[in-house]
């Protein structure tokens, strides 16, 4: 049997992998060396992880931007909140929606619950797309509004794991 | 950017998952029939291309922590300033500006809610701009990566 990792190595773990995991030919070894632990302490890690749902995705991170993908469409609506689940399953379905989540209201500032990315290399056809979705989802009449995105000042992964000072000043 | 054959099939099999393995790289060049050396220099021109940005997990926020998206409506003048304050957290990872009242959007990722409140009162304290806090209530999709093909 192999031991687990301690708490702080799997935090250690963690904010090794929000950067990424090393281009070497073990890079779970590179991994180990670092948090001071076995390779296969760290690949039984990111075993359960993966099991316990903590990974979305494991594999290439893209720049869309850079791939061509430079119109990119955050579509957001007003829809009565007895339809919401329903009309947030139809468009997270739907094709060229690449991301769909409900986020609460905040009146009277901003009245939109329902948020649609749509990414496409040239915005024409990208506002043509949208047009599509909400003609074929007879969404035409519910408030709507488009915000295509004319600059992107930041792009990388998310940073969830706590610095360990901070988690390590409580202990 | 162009790609070439083995950066599209790169792309294309292995942004949804990847081998968790010892040997991860050795075993996509073995299906993706070309050396491991040359899928390491392939990765590598992808990122110095831009279009990579790393691989390894993308973490599943509602698991992983807290995280929320905000947005400011920013005076056109002081844009750029606030932006590069905004960025400034390393706890900011997208943040983009987009054509509308609210013109500033970024999302906020953190151990926990009250980490994030604590930059959104940060930043409203510093620049005199009220956030849009926006967190998930529902996800009906969530990005799993895009295709190279297909739509739109």
């Amino acid at each position: 049997m192999i031991a687990p990792l301690t708490q702080e190595q799997m935090l250690d773990l963690r904010q090794c992998l929000e950067r990424g995991l090393p281009r070497v030919s073990r890079p779970y070894d590179a991994l180990a060396e670092q948090i001071g632990a076995h390779h296969d302490q760290v690949l039984q890690q990111m075993q359960h992880w993966h099991e316990q749902g903590l990974f979305r995705r494991v594999g290439l991170v893209l720049n869309h931007r850079a791939l061509g993908f430079v119109a990119n469409a955050m579509l957001v609506l007003d829809v009565p909140d007895a339809l919401v689940d329903n009309v947030g399953q139809r468009l997270g379905r739907a094709p060229g929606v690449n991301l769909c989540y409900q986020r609460p209201r905040r009146l009277p500032q901003w009245r939109y619950n329902l948020f649609c990315m749509v990414h496409g290399r040239e915005r024409a056809v990208v506002e043509a797309h949208i047009e599509t979705l909400l003609a074929e989802h007879l969404l035409n009449d519910l408030p709507h509004q488009v915000l295509f995105s004319t600059h992107a000042f930041k792009q990388c992964g998310g940073r969830f794991a706590p610095p360990p000072s901070q988690v390590w000043a409580h202990g | 950017m162009d790609l070439d054959r083995l950066s599209q099939h790169l792309i294309e099999r292995y942004q949804h998952g990847m081998p968790l393995c010892a040997e991860p790289y050795r075993e996509m060049a073995q299906v993706l029939k070309c050396s491991e050396a040359e899928l390491m220099t392939c990765l590598q021109r992808l990122e110095l291309a831009g279009a990579l940005s790393r691989v390894g997990p993308v973490f599943e926020h509602t698991r992983a922590g807290a995280s929320t998206l905000a947005a400011l409506a920013v005076p056109a003048e002081r844009l750029e300033q606030v932006a590069a304050r905004v960025s400034q957290y390393p706890e900011v990872n997208h943040n983009y500006a987009r054509e509308h009242h609210y013109n500033l959007w970024f999302v906020v990722t953190g151990p926990h809610r009250q980490h994030l409140q604590q930059i959104l009162d940060e930043l409203e304290q510093d620049t005199g701009l009220t956030p849009l806090d926006l967190p998930m209530l529902s996800a009906y999709r969530i990005d799993l990566g895009f295709s190279l093909g297909g739509h739109p």
